[in-house]
Parts: C-alpha cells; structure tokens; sequence
C-alpha cells in the first residue's frame, strides 16, 4: 500500500502500544548537548539506570560555548560548570563527545549531518526543537524536553502519539536574492505558528527537488517554528550525493545497500496525505519579520499590515502599514543552525565582498561548526568578512538565543540570520530581532538598515 | 506512581497567544546543571516590563494552582525549565485554548496536565478568576469536566495522555524498560543498526 515516509519510518520503529496508549518508539540517533542533559543525567544515577545503547548517542557543547576564545576553562564559570559536567556525565556512561578541542565541534544540528550521522529513515531525538532540520536527510526527528532525554538516555526509546502529515508543495523558480529561509518564513506566515501543531510536514515539489541539502535543512529546521514537532524531505540523489564519504555514513558494499533502504523509505508517488498545500516559489521575495514571532513578517517591499498585532508593534516599536525596508538595524548576526552553514557564507560573502559594514553596526559571523569554519577559511571567506568589518567569531550557537556572551543590549534591533524573533531572545529582555535570510543581513549590515539585496545582487557577477 | 484523578485549586489567568518558552524562562536561566529554584525566574522579563501587573506577579493568585491561558502556549524552544519552573511556582494543571507539542509532552512527563477548551470558555474561565480570584478551579482529568463557581464545561484531553494519568503511568521510563528484548528487537532488525 501506498504510504508516506513518516508512517514508514514510524512502523519501523515501534517497539510496541504502551498500556498508556502512547507509542514506544526507538530512537536511531539520539544527540545531546550541555543544556538540556544535565538532569537527566542526574535521574538516571538516582534511579541506577544504565545508558542502554550508548553508541547511539553523540554530544556536543554548542549553547553557551563563547565565540571569541575558546579557550578552557571558559571565563563564564557557568558555561565551564555545564562543560566540566557534560564531560563527566559522557565519560561516566561512555557517550562520544566533541568539545572545541576536537574538528568535530559545532551546533549540534549542523555536526549530525555534517559527519554522516544523520541519514535517511532514521528517528532522531535531541533536547532541543531545531532537531526538525535533521528531517532534511528523510529521517523523523523531533526535539524533546530532559526528561525524555532521559528516557532515550534510559531505553533508546520515547513514548510518543503519531503526527498528521502535511505535504507542502512548492514549485517553480526561486528569484535571485530569495533563498530557502525566504521560503520557509512564507510557509510560516501562510499557515501560521501554531498550524502544524499535531502535524509533521513533508516537503516536495520541484523547488524542493533543485535544492541542496543545506537548504532544505534551513527549511526543515524552522518546521517547528510553524508548530509541526517535525519535517521533512524524501531522500533522492542529492541526498546520497552528501552523505556519501562521510565520517559516519555507510561504505563499501554497505553503501549500496543502504541507498536501496533510504529509497525504499521516501513516500510514494500515490502516498495519502491528511493535508496538501501548495506554494508558488516565483512570488516570494525577500522576507523580512517585523514582529515577535516567525509567523509575523513581510515581503521586503511590502509595509507592515494595517491589522497587525498591537503587542508586537507595541515591542518593536513599529506602526502599521510603516515599510520594513530602510527600518535601521544596530547589529547583524549570520548564524546559527537555521543559516550557519558554508553556503550560507559563501552567499553572503558575495553581498560582503568590497564593501563596509555601517559605522553604527556590529556584525558577527558565527559558523555553525569548526568544519564549517574551517572550509570557508581554506577558500578565504573569512578575510572578506574581516574586511568588512564584520567579526570572524569560533563556532557555537551564540547570538540566535545569547546563552554565552554574545548578546544585545537594550532595545538594540538585530537583522538575524537566525530561527525566532521572541521578545528578549537575543539576549537583552527588549531587544528587537528582525529575522531574514544571511543574504539580506549582509544586504542590511552593509546598508546599516534593511534594504533589498536583490539590488546588491544586480552588482554582483554570479 | 501516583494516578492523578483531578487537580483543584486557584487559579491563574494568563491572557495572550503564542507565549513562548523564552517568555516562560529566559534562556540566561538555562544556564544551571539542575532544576532547582526556577519557580524564582518564571515570565521574569515580561514581570518586569509588562504594563499592569502580570498575573505571575499579582499576590491574588500567589497560591494558584491552575494556569489558564489561551493558544499555542509554550511554543519554541523545548527546554523543559519552563514547565519545570510553572510546576515549581505551583502549577498542577493547566488549561488552555491549545499548547505547543513539546511544551505538551514536557508537561505530561512532569505530571501537569493540560486541557484544552474552546476560546470563549477560556475567556469566561480567565474572566471569572480575574473577578473572583479565590474561585476552586477543579479540573478532573478521567472526566475532563472543569468546575469553577458556577461555570462547569467539558475540556479535553488526548486519550492516551488522559489515560496514563488515570492509571499512573506518566512518567514513561519504567515501562519503556518493561519489555526491553522487544527493544532490542527493533534495533536489531534496522538496517543502519545492524550495519546493513
């Protein structure tokens, strides 16, 4: 019968109907990272419990790591306090870790997939929400709070309720200047913060089809920030194509082997879904929030809508119907697990390329992992931030939630490359954070204000 | 582990959608290897710069023990400080127009239910506390009636999370351990498990 990767992935993975009613799921890959683990930890040694599959997890420090020295002990006694603690709950229940000693370090959703951990009609779980980006390989991967971290630590397995499947279907030609964040915040602002609430998302249509994975981890990982727990893109080519060579992903005649598993996993032509939506890539342009949530945001030449929300005008201190583009900004961040990747380097350094960031902004360039950073310093992206202006900052998650020193101050406005726009998020409790694609904050960096980067683009040779 | 039939107490109304878990815990407070003493942090910047008072910082509802609030409460980040610290303040239910899924799952785990009702039974429900703070907001979970003075409805709840409060089976780790060879099953039989 015909089916979706989700109902798949899910019966391959269902140990049994608890008496509950709830679903014991087993979980492929579980990551970890110092914030959300600690206490779990601590419950498993209260209860006696053991780690049961230990290889199946992997840890990282990415929150609170500082960006500027990483050097041990960090000067946040705090920050070392989770490190230290980290290290020892590893060592103690045999978990791999990757400190910033170690090439492997970085958010922990962009080392996943980076060295071939994440892959196709796996589950994965991690105490953090963005784990929807891993849905980008056709894996079901869904963020969870510590006491499930626990219980995955305990039983490799998550008691669980079934998610409807929306398909998103986005076809056509993405203009210069609109990239995959554009798209996903379009998806957020048509259907809502709260409309995948009980649904996981599929994406496909032959916009999905023609991007790279680095895009379609920027879409899949701001799933739930339209409410769905989960997202995903079926495997195909492109996805082998990534995989294929890394640290962790099958070899030899396990290679073969396993694409025709992956294949088998994707849904079928004929699949039923609960819910289909479609979407015309050509429309969207560059989109830019204005509000406190990811669902509030514009094109970048339209205006703030005439009924937006008083709370968040109130916040931002904006009006209706005011443009959003030429809204001045007082610092950039490019970033994050959303858009920390290399490519999104590299397409903001072709905006950042001769010119200077504005006299009254800070802007940092955060990578999303030591490999990240260390590629895009082999091609010598780096020096043409530094150029700039901008800081070359260590790998980490930084600025997109402020754990570690990268913060806002005041009611400073952030053009952020990052995933939510909360009130207080960046660090300061009235900082205002203007959520775009790495493009457009370059675009912004350099204007000292929003502007169009499609116009930078015309200047640029391709 | 105890079965939770029903939660009774005051309550507490907390009006506005999409409140997310950096409102609930400023991720600075994420900043701690344990849970203790973030009931003291709970919606700490939006106390501070909320026009009237906020209700987390209004002595008439310093006792509360049901949170009433209306959608898509607790959405963003999954840090589970945030249910964490509302059931440290005292919260031992809540009842919502709707709740963020993780936020869901956080709180079933900790053994805080949350039922959902319509927007216009929560707005009567939030109405009343506000007028009558000392109003016994009793929400019984096996039946999913909610009484509060004289407004009585039926709120809901998904069947299994119902049930394995009913049953007091909650917190799920004993019996994801209860039949491990099953576990051990599944692993076996997955393809990237086994090395395919």
């Amino acid at each position: 019968m015909a089916d979706t990767l989700f109902h798949k992935v899910w019966n391959a993975h269902k140990v049994r109907t608890l008496p509950s009613g709830q679903t014991q799921l087993f979980i492929g890959l579980h990551l970890i990272h110092e914030v959300t683990s600690p206490q779990a930890f601590d419950m498993l040694r209260q209860h006696g419990w053991k780690v049961a599959f230990p290889e199946r997890t992997i840890a990282t420090i990415d929150h609170i790591v500082p960006t500027s020295s990483q050097q041990r002990p960090f000067l946040d006694v705090m920050a070392e306090e989770m490190t230290v603690s980290l290290e020892r709950n590893c060592k103690e229940f045999g978990i791999k870790l990757y400190l910033p000693d170690t090439m492997e370090q970085g958010i922990v959703h962009v080392i996943g997939p980076q060295l071939g951990l994440t892959q196709p009609g796996m589950t994965i779980a991690c105490g953090d929400s963005h784990t929807s980006t891993h849905g980008a390989f056709g894996a079901i991967a869904m963020g969870i709070g510590t006491s499930q971290v626990r219980d995955v630590l305990a039983s490799q397995c998550l008691a669980v309720e079934p998610l409807k499947v929306r398909r998103i279907d986005v076809s056509g030609q993405l203009a210069p200047g609109v990239y995959a964040k554009d798209v996903i915040l379009t998806i957020i602002r048509k259907l809502g913060v709260q409309g995948g609430v009980g649904y996981a998302y599929e994406y496909g249509g032959d916009t999905l089809d023609r991007m790279t994975m680095d895009e379609r981890m920027t879409i899949c990982n701001m799933s739930i920030e339209g409410g769905a727990r989960a997202g995903y893109v079926n495997p195909d080519e492109t996805t082998f194509a990534y995989l294929k060579g890394r640290q962790f992903a099958p070899s030899g005649a396990a290679w073969d082997k396993a694409v025709t598993w992956w294949r088998s996993m994707a849904s079928d032509r004929n699949a039923n879904y609960d819910d289909v939506v479609r979407l015309d890539a050509g429309a969207i342009e560059p989109t830019v929030t204005w509000g406190i949530n990811p669902g509030q945001s514009v094109g970048v030449s339209e205006r703030i809508p005439a009924n937006a929300d008083p709370e968040a005008l109130a916040y931002m201190g904006f009006e209706a119907q005011m443009p959003i583009r030429g809204t001045k900004i007082d610092v950039a961040f490019i970033g994050s697990c959303t858009n920390g990747r290399l490519s999104d380097i590299e397409e903001a350094a072709r905006i950042v390329k001769g010119h200077k960031v504005a006299k009254h902004v800070k802007a940092l360039m955060v990578p999303g992992s030591r490999e990240v950073a260390k590629e895009a310093e082999k091609r010598g992206l780096h020096q043409i931030f530094i150029d700039a202006g901008f800081e070359w900052r260590g790998a980490g998650c930084s600025m997109c939630l402020a754990m570690n020193p990268d913060k806002l101050e005041g009611r400073q406005v952030c053009a952020s490359s990052s995933n939510r726009n909360f009130k207080g998020r960046q660090g300061s409790p009235s900082g205002r954070t203007l959520l775009m694609s790495p493009a457009m904050v370059a675009a912004a960096a350099i204007a000292g204000e929003v502007a169009d980067v499609r116009e930078m683009l015309e200047a640029v040779p391709a | 582990m105890s079965k939770i039939l029903s939660v009774s107490g005051r309550g507490i109304p907390l009006r506005g959608n999409d409140i997310d878990t950096d409102r609930i815990m400023p991720a600075r407070y994420l900043k701690v290897v344990s849970f203790e003493g973030l009931e003291r942090h709970v919606f700490e910047d939006d106390r501070k710069t909320n026009r009237g008072p906020h209700p987390f910082s209004d002595m008439r509802y310093q006792d509360a023990a049901v949170l009433v609030v209306n959608s898509n409460f607790g959405c963003g980040s999954s840090r589970e400080h945030a249910p964490q610290g509302l059931a440290r303040f005292g919260i031992q239910a809540m009842i919502g127009e709707s709740f963020s899924e993780i936020f869901l799952g956080n709180c079933s785990v900790l053994g805080v239910p949350c039922f959902t009702a319509d927007h216009d039974t929560i707005d009567k429900l939030q109405s009343l506390i506000e007028q009558s703070p000392e109003t016994t907001v009793d929400a019984n979970v096996e039946t999913g009636i909610v009484t509060a003075g004289p407004l009585k409805f039926q709120a809901s709840m998904p069947a299994p999370v119902r049930d394995a409060f009913v049953q007091g089976k909650w917190d799920p780790t004993m019996m994801l351990l209860d039949k491990f060879d099953e576990v051990r099953h599944v692993a076996t039989h997955l393809p990237y498990v086994s090395g395919f």
